[in-house]
């Protein structure tokens, strides 16, 4: 099966993947580089490749100039909170909708397919002024709340991946005098659990990344978030770049260790959301 | 057992029911009714009607440039994107070695939170030290001005944009390893090339998988806020303010809370027309397997 030809093609994309690979890997690198620089290699003209000496305490200067501890904990506080909301109400929910019978069910879900098409900028506004009257405001509670009302792309992905599993089992324990919530809780949550990994992880992907939310209703500097506070740092100590591109790589840090963490689940979320949806 | 099911049911799916009418009907009716008001949060709202919709396009510039703006950020970067997208994922395709390496290279920077991309090329693109012009400088090509102009400005965002394009390059090659293999075989069974097979079996396959893209791509891209935000402001000289980046100036900085959801639902009609228009017309060129010509 191995012609010359074949191999020889083989060869030609491999050269291709690995030059278009360099070009997007070259602002990481970028961004590396001037991280450990020194203010005045930084403005060499024409600019090194290299710092003589990685200056490894711009990381920690960060922190001294920039509260980013504080950005880290509010960070990852919402991050939290939105990860157990979502798995919690899209598994209720899409089992609802999923296995259980009722009039009005097939509505729902439709409804909740509608919003998938809804750009999110008609609502920012009236949900603005919705958090204005509930005095919500300068609270993480725009930020985590809405999170336990499901959310739509959740919903279908996780009704989809209900509807594989046989209903043989559930139909037996309710004969054996289950109820609804046992059976959610007991049989149908622990065969999920690859479909909830992937919740998990674009809700702290979406959650993380967020940066609309954030700088509408969070104005105390105490309350920011990693990607506010990066912006803050950005217009504050705007020729500072290695600063800026330490905090950069601080923010994006975490993420990157998800993607390896956790790579698998990633994949099939994308497929399983973005395909079918 | 009916009963009990109508009960849970409901109960289990209460989140969504609430959900719908507190982050959704409520939303949409408050804009609605808001948008015929003039109102600044604090002092008494008044009814100006279809006020706000007329003054968009008879008294307000930024509004018309943020029309424009737009457009031209869309037509370029969509058809650019899916293009480009769609060639990665073929190449993504093939077999060779340490494919999931390059793969995983060409997903990475769609994961970065836009901050950190906007703050990474804002650096990328600084005139003087900034990678672009270094690259320019050494193969012996004149610097260019990049967001800093406002002719380059536009066709710069979109050139940031096609590298978060990793996002539509998986779903494409999650619908190109979904092609059965028999059928790109026989192909070559019936002495068809390269092109043939592209031609008649892999873009056939594919046109739901480039529908979708197109039109979660449109969406997006009309909906471009966080780079101009951050990186130019709208600048220079409003040559990249958005709609979306007009909407928030006009409702948060300028407290014009009614006008900015006028220009919201003039935004929703558009894409809903949009949409259904793209709709229409994929009958015709997207091909769904199992459904009968």
């Amino acid at each position: 099966m191995r012609s010359p030809r074949l191999t020889a093609f083989q060869a030609l994309v491999t050269a291709v993947l690995v030059l278009l690979s360099a070009m997007f890997l070259l602002p990481f690198l970028w961004q590396l580089r001037s991280s450990v620089m020194t203010v005045s290699e930084i403005f060499i003209s024409p600019p090194p490749m290299f710092p003589r000496v990685p200056q490894w305490k711009n990381y920690l200067d960060v922190f001294s100039i920039m509260p980013f501890g504080t950005y880290y904990f509010n960070s990852l506080f919402i991050v939290l909170v939105n990860i157990v909301g979502a798995l919690f109400a899209n598994t209720v929910i899409a089992y609802g909708l999923a296995r259980l019978r009722f009039r009005g069910r097939k509505l729902m879900f439709s409804l909740s397919i509608a919003t998938l098409m809804m750009p999110t900028s008609i609502t920012l506004i009236p949900t603005f002024i919705e958090w204005h009257f509930f005095h919500g405001i300068n609270t993480f509670l725009p930020l985590t709340v809405p999170a336990f009302f499901g959310n739509a792309l959740f919903i279908f992905m996780l009704v989809q991946f209900f509807k594989s599993v046989p209903p043989d089992f559930d139909e037996a324990a309710f004969i054996d005098g289950a109820t609804y919530p046992q059976i959610l809780a007991q049989i149908i949550v622990p065969i999920t659990r690859p479909a909830l990994a992937v919740v998990a992880i674009f809700t702290f992907l979406g959650s993380w990344n967020d940066y609309l939310g954030p700088l509408l209703y969070l104005n105390e500097r105490r309350l920011y978030t990693l990607a506010l506070g990066l912006q803050s740092m950005l217009s504050q100590y705007t020729s500072d770049w290695h600063l800026l591109m330490a905090a950069a790589t601080l923010v994006t840090a975490p993420l990157i260790v998800l993607f390896f963490l956790a790579q698998k689940s990633f994949v099939e979320g994308l497929t399983m959301g973005g395909i079918k949806a | 057992m009916e009963r009990s099911q109508r009960f849970w049911g409901w109960i289990f799916i209460m989140p969504l029911t609430l959900g719908l009418t507190v982050w959704v009907a409520f939303p949409l009716g408050i804009s609605l009714v808001a948008s015929t008001w003039r109102w600044d949060m604090i002092s008494r709202p008044r009814f100006v009607g279809l006020g706000n919709f007329i003054r968009m396009f008879t008294a307000d510039p930024l509004f018309l440039q943020a029309v424009v703006v737009t457009m031209k950020y869309t037509l370029l970067n969509v058809p650019l994107q899916l293009v480009i997208a769609f060639c990665l994922a073929l190449l993504l395709s093939s077999r060779v070695k340490g494919i999931g390496v390059y793969r995983t290279l060409f997903y990475v920077p769609s994961l970065i939170p836009v901050v950190v991309s906007a703050a990474m090329w804002l650096w990328l693109f600084d005139q003087s030290f900034g990678l672009f012009n270094v690259i320019l400088e050494q193969v012996g090509l004149p610097p260019q001005q990049w967001i800093f102009s406002s002719e380059q400005v536009i066709p710069s965002l979109v050139f940031m944009s096609l590298w978060t394009v990793g996002n539509v390059v998986v779903i494409f090659l999650a619908g190109l390893q979904g092609i059965p293999r028999q059928l790109r075989e026989a192909v070559s069974i019936d002495g068809g090339n390269a092109w043939h097979e592209f031609r008649h079996v892999i873009i056939p396959f594919m046109s739901p998988v480039i529908f979708y893209n197109l039109v979660i791509g449109l969406i997006n891209s009309l909906q471009t806020f966080t780079q101009p935000y951050i990186m130019t402001h709208g600048g220079p000289s409003n040559a990249s303010l958005t709609y979306l980046l007009e909407i928030y100036q006009q409702g948060f900085q300028f407290n014009k809370m009614g006008y900015a959801c006028a220009m919201a639902w003039l935004f929703i009609i558009v894409t809903i027309l949009m949409s259904a228009v793209l709709f229409k017309s994929s009958g015709r060129w997207v091909y769904y397997e199992g459904e009968k010509k």
